[in-house]
């Protein structure tokens, strides 16, 4: 039997999101094609199924974040279904399903980083670039800044853990932060294009 | 080894023994496979593939390495497992989705050394006769899974890996697959279910080892980046020179993380055994923070349990009388803290000194088990939230004493009663720190707030049977 692909939809609802003007729109373009299927080349022979991942990650990559039209896509594309694809994007806490900010921040906040000071700096960070820490729960993981430029999550080891507190920006690693490090990077990445 | 050169601050302490780590924050070194080459780099693997299959696999097995994610079991020995007679494929994993806080060394193998890891990962390969491999990196390591994509594709460009290896007629492909950031991932079967593209709930066991039934059921090892990595050494060393270093149970040498208030936390590798968490803690890290005391250290990874720093424990003189002793003279090997009812696990030491206090600890721990709960087995799923719920009312100062109790009774029951050893990951700490910081926990309790509603529902309904106070 086929899903009813409006209660996929309603199923991933997304939140909609001030950074969406910073990441293009989801779009089938042949070069996406292309780029999946040499995703699936790499598996073993009849292992689409193992591509999901790498799609996954390729789709949020370029677009911030899996939307209900890039599942349909991606099970397409691994023979698969929406809903297969749906449960492995809810499962992973590192797949979103709203958009993040131009630049997205993650705070550990895990014991090594919580001894050196992660929770305060998380704290810090939210008033900084304007965002309500009470904003972050389970449900809604990620918070973003009304102007989009920004958006915070409160994660789960980083695995640097000697060197706390540690916070991502985007794919860069940053350690032993603190206040006065925090001002610089915001300012940096303000001016960034 | 004297012409070596480490970025400033960065040269290792002079009680370690860099062998792994030779190159992390070496001056001048950087991931390109020439960089490897000139420093005697895929040296071992054409001595590996002039071996038999089972000659490397007996070398590793006279070495006696043990697995460097946790588990401790001997990697010579896992990789017999494969059935005899098998037809199938046989796939090889690597296990880089490092995420037991407290642990960091696999981030610097990947980051600053990858041919390292590659080049082990071929010998292995080439030792269980695999000609598929999988670097299952995690979600947290984008620069690095660039850095290893480039590697690979140098390593194919000089024939270390595709069809005809050096020459031998054995061939194979490793390539790069990224998690998506779960802790469970770094549960072998749950990993290997990541890679099949469905949900990572770790499978039921038996088979205990995915060596019998694993990737797409054929016959899978699964190795941890380091353990990965000590292949490389043993195949260097040779087995029994391999063997003669360190603690005679678990030779070689070991990455140790120290994370924590200590006034020099990072990465230290040294000869298992050869020191103590004493000196370690005081010799290499320098000791505690200015006008503070050592109070607990979590020996090996957050799962592992708490240790008291004035917790007396029972070792034995090798004349075979008791001695007292701390955990600062208990050696670093993998065995030892074990008979002291924890765990060196994977060399993750987190140190808290005396002002922290530790049911805000253990509420930071349970939070973190709480969030990466799969969601598989009900008394996990369930469990952990509940274990959240109570250390938290505990940290607010809202609980009972009665409920340092239930705390405890309900991670007694989380253990041993799941599919996977998340199950024991999370009742450890829970069990260790409201056992050994009794008083502390009970400190933060009052007997009234057993009358007390904990939410507003219940205080609506009880609004007459109870007064604030």
């Amino acid at each position: 039997m086929k899903e009813q692909p409006d209660a996929i939809a309603a199923l991933a609802a997304t939140n909609p999101s001030p950074g969406e003007k910073f990441y293009p729109p989801f779009q089938v373009t042949p070069e996406l094609t292309k780029k999946a299927k040499e995703y699936i080349a790499m598996y073993p022979e009849g292992k689409e199924l193992s591509a999901v991942l790498p799609l996954i990650h390729m789709v949020q990559e370029k677009h911030g974040y899996i939307c209900p039209e890039s599942v349909i896509w991606i099970a397409d594309m691994c023979n698969s279904t929406p809903i297969h694809v749906q449960g492995i994007v809810s499962f992973y806490p590192g797949i979103r399903t709203s958009c993040p900010g131009k630049w997205h921040i993650r705070v550990c906040h895990t014991i090594a980083c919580a001894l050196s000071g992660g929770e305060e700096l998380l704290a810090y960070i939210c008033e900084k670039i304007g965002i309500n820490p009470q904003a972050l729960t389970n449900e809604h993981p990620i918070a973003v800044s009304s102007d989009g430029l920004w958006s915070i999550e409160a994660v789960e080891c980083l695995a640097a853990c000697g060197f706390g507190p540690n916070l991502m920006v985007n794919d860069a690693l940053y350690s032993q932060m603190d206040r006065a490090k925090v001002d610089a990077l915001i300012a940096q990445y303000s001016n960034k294009a | 080894m004297s012409e070596i050169t480490y970025k400033p601050g960065r040269a290792p302490h002079p009680r370690e023994t860099r062998r792994i780590f030779r190159n992390i924050d070496r001056v001048g070194y950087d991931p390109s496979i020439e960089c490897f080459m000139k420093d005697g780099g895929y040296e071992t693997l054409k001595k590996a593939v002039a071996m038999e299959p089972a000659a490397i696999i007996d070398e590793v097995k006279k070495s006696g390495l043990r697995g460097r994610g946790g588990a401790g079991f001997p990697t010579g020995v896992k990789w017999t497992f494969i059935p005899k007679g098998n037809t199938k494929p046989v796939y090889l994993v690597c296990n880089c989705d490092e995420s037991e806080p407290g642990t960091f060394k696999d981030r610097f193998i990947v980051h600053q050394d990858p041919h390292q890891l590659i080049e082990g990962m071929i010998i292995a390969c080439y030792a269980v006769q695999a000609h598929y491999a999988i670097i299952y990196m995690r979600e947290e390591f984008p620069e690095a899974a660039k850095i290893v994509k480039r590697a690979l594709s140098e390593a194919e460009k000089h024939h270390f890996l595709g069809k005809n290896i050096l020459g031998s007629g054995y061939d194979l492909k490793i390539i790069l697959h990224r998690g998506a950031g779960a802790y469970i991932c770094g549960e072998e079967t749950g990993l290997i279910n990541s890679i099949e593209g469905v949900r990572p709930y770790p499978r039921i066991k038996p088979p205990f080892f995915p060596a019998a039934i694993g990737l797409y059921g054929c016959p899978t090892i699964v190795n941890n980046v380091e353990s990965l990595c000590q292949v490389r050494q043993v195949l260097m060393r040779g087995g029994e020179a391999y063997a003669a270093d360190g603690a005679t149970r678990s030779p070689g040498t070991r990455i140790i993380g120290v994370s924590g208030d200590v006034q020099r936390p990072g990465y230290y590798e040294i000869i298992s055994g050869s020191i103590t968490y004493g000196e370690l803690l005081y010799d290499l890290c320098g000791g505690p923070k200015p006008g503070r005391t050592f109070k607990a250290i979590i020996p090996g990874g957050a799962s592992a349990k708490v240790m008291r720093c004035d917790e007396v424990l029972k070792g034995r003189n090798p004349d075979g009388s008791v001695r007292k002793m701390t955990i600062f003279d208990v050696p670093m090997d993998l065995d030892s803290i074990a008979q002291h009812g924890s765990m060196s696990g994977s060399g993750g030491v987190i140190v808290m000194d005396d002002s922290r206090s530790m049911p805000e600890m253990l509420r930071n721990l349970n939070r973190f088990f709480a969030w990466e709960s799969c969601g598989q087995c009900t008394p996990c799923r369930e469990g952990n939230p509940w274990m959240l719920k109570l250390s938290t009312r505990i940290c607010q100062g809202k609980a009972a004493p009665e409920d340092v109790d239930l705390l405890k009774s309900v991670a007694d029951n989380i253990c041993g009663r799941t599919v996977c050893a998340f199950g024991e990951a999370c009742a450890w700490p829970v069990q260790a720190f409201t056992t050994k910081f009794r008083d502390e926990f009970l400190a933060l309790t009052r007997p009234v707030n057993a009358m007390k509603p904990h939410n507003p529902e219940t205080a609506e309904a009880r609004k007459y049977l109870t007064r604030e106070d």
